[in-house]
């Protein structure tokens, strides 16, 4: 099977986000893999390790595929480190400020030009949170969508994929033949950490960075646009009590202060 | 007088709230279409609960292929509706399947596209709180007919009863949506509370619950809440990731949210720090939720939960 996953490389969780023109300052912040991306890249390796695995004369070839300004190479590095065969990097400048249409259009031109199976991604990325990215894939791709999956089953001989999906509004059952697009929530899997030999091994695995040229996508710039943005001031202080054996009675008076009951 | 479409939100075969709020905000940029999608032969039963807010028309399509190829199939025809209506915005509900339907739509439309505002103006600015909700963003699409997706609970509803008219249209799915196939559907396990999202009250419960959600469960049900949960308290297994609130689970804006033995990581925060009201009770005093707490208990959840249980039942009688 071949394999792409795309990652995307987003500002550490933890660290203080800032918009800048109307884009967010990417440049001033840690940053690191995707965390919701771990669990596609565990997820790919686990299903060509169940039909053969992926080293050499194992039938299975993992690429991941990222957009990303040079530095993402790191967050790139680190899926190789995982186990991922090789990786291709779209970095242009023209890409600054791009929106999920566009990230869309480039990683479908990348994945289209490889061939592939099957498409894994995160559900999202920490820092947009749109969720629609893998979606866009599979209808640029003309492929199947798979997406929110807790649970994914292949069968390559049939080319054929099973998954469960789970979101707000239940719990389906799909299938499809391949190709396919899919995305896995966490809890899917328990990613791996990058062994000592899978760190030395990804110093030596091919990064292949690509421009809007070499993609052949041009780039429209984003189709939605930010107008202003401002942070929100922190919230007042509020009342703390300790509680002396009323704590209870307290809430209830002061929700029913505020009219909430 | 422009057009506006929203896609009429169900779960399973009850409309939700949500198509109240999506109305009133269309409403403000024009006259109010919106877009029900049913099985065959079900087209006026799924119409008739498009009841609340202020909706002029409802377009009726038929098809079996929605359910059973989903948000592609539910894509194709949506966009093939903007084409005929050209619509000045299309509204969609905020969660996992309007998002992907919003999506696929843009693509194929060659629109741009909002996701998560909790709010839309007259002008077809959305407004969207981004970076767990410290920053407010304003921002509009400025290639072809606007997809915006609105967070439930956020906007104002108006919720006067309408009488739409209803068109019956009739547009086919081509075979290129319907490539995955679903076989099975089951509606989310509630236990008779509200969804998490829509909730107007939330309770969750953390590590400080070490397990035990029963208090939490009880304050909830009093209250007529939903019931959500910590990364912790999912991690440890104790309640159904389903039910976990903050970055990497569900955001909720709800009223009022009650962090019962939640310490507040940042990951936590980012999925509740924009609730109206914000109460939190935990033994640490120095648990950081304090900080964005407009009442705080520092005491045992076991000892704190169960008074004020009985306090608001004995405020209700």
């Amino acid at each position: 099977m071949k394999i792409a996953v795309c990652v995307k490389q987003v500002p550490d969780s933890w660290a203080e986000k800032k918009m800048v023109n109307g884009i967010l300052d990417r440049e001033n912040v840690d940053a690191v893999l995707n965390d919701l991306d771990e669990y596609a890249v565990e997820e790919a390796l686990r299903i060509a390790e169940a039909h053969g695995g992926n080293e050499e004369g194992g039938g299975n070839i993992i690429t991941v595929i990222s957009m990303g300004p040079e530095r993402a190479t790191e967050a790139v590095r680190k899926a190789l480190s995982m186990g991922v065969n090789d990786a291709i990097l779209v970095t242009d400048p023209k890409l600054a400020g791009a929106d999920a249409l566009a990230t869309s259009a480039v990683l479908a031109a990348v994945i289209e030009k490889g061939g592939f199976d099957l498409v894994i991604c995160g559900t999202e990325s920490t820092d947009a949170r749109m969720s629609v990215v893998p979606a866009m894939l599979a209808e640029r791709l003309n492929a199947a969508q798979l997406t929110f999956a807790s649970k994914v089953d292949v069968d390559p001989v049939a080319g054929k994929v099973s998954i469960t999906r789970v979101t707000e509004a239940g719990v389906d059952e799909m299938h499809a033949q391949f190709p396919c697009v899919i995305s896995v929530v966490e809890k899917i899997n328990e990613p791996r950490y990058p062994s000592f030999k899978g760190i030395m091994a990804a110093k030596k695995k091919t990064i292949e960075s690509r421009d809007l040229v070499a993609v052949g996508v041009s780039a429209e710039g984003a189709w939605s646009l930010v107008a202003d943005a401002t942070p929100r001031p922190a919230r007042a202080t509020g009342i703390k009590v300790t509680d002396d054996g009323t704590g209870g009675e307290q809430l209830v008076s002061f929700l029913a202060e505020k009219k909430l009951i | 007088m422009s057009k506006v479409l929203i896609l009429a939100d169900f779960v399973g075969t009850k409309a939700t709230k949500t198509n109240a709020e999506l109305a009133t905000a269309g409403a403000r940029i024009g006259e109010v279409t919106a877009v029900v999608f049913a099985p065959v032969g079900q087209g006026s039963t799924y119409a008739a609960a498009i009841n609340r807010g202020p909706i002029a028309k409802i377009i009726v399509v038929e098809s079996d292929a929605f359910a059973a190829n989903g948000v592609a199939a539910v894509a194709d025809v949506l966009a093939q509706i903007i084409a005929a209506q050209s619509p000045a915005a299309v509204l969609v509900a905020s969660h996992a399947f309007g998002k992907e339907v919003a999506a696929r739509t843009a693509v194929k439309a060659g629109s741009g596209i909002i996701t998560d505002a909790v709010d839309v103006s007259a002008d077809i600015t959305a407004t969207q709180l981004v970076f767990g909700g410290s920053t407010t963003v304003h921002s509009k699409v400025s290639h072809g007919t606007p997809i915006i997706t609105v967070r439930p609970n956020s906007v104002d509803a108006n919720t006067t009863e309408s009488t739409p008219s209803v068109e019956t249209l009739s547009f086919s799915v081509s075979d290129a949506s319907k490539k995955a196939t679903v076989t099975s559907s089951q509606p989310p396990v509630q236990g008779g509370r509200p969804e998490l999202t829509e909730a107007n009250i939330v309770v969750s419960g953390g590590r400080g619950t070490n397990g035990d959600f029963s208090a939490v469960e009880n304050f909830a049900d009093v209250l007529g809440a939903a019931v959500g949960a910590s990364r912790a308290a999912t991690d440890a297994g104790w309640y159904p990731h389903s039910y976990q609130v903050g970055q990497t689970g569900k955001t909720v804006s709800p009223q009022l949210y009650v962090a019962n033995g939640i310490s507040g990581a940042i990951q936590h925060r980012a999925g509740m720090q924009t609730s109206k009201t914000i109460v939190v009770v935990n033994k640490d005093p120095e648990a950081p939720l304090f900080e964005i707490a407009d009442f705080g208990v520092v005491g045992d959840l076991f000892a704190v939960l169960p008074k004020a249980t009985e306090g608001i039942k004995a405020h209700k009688s």
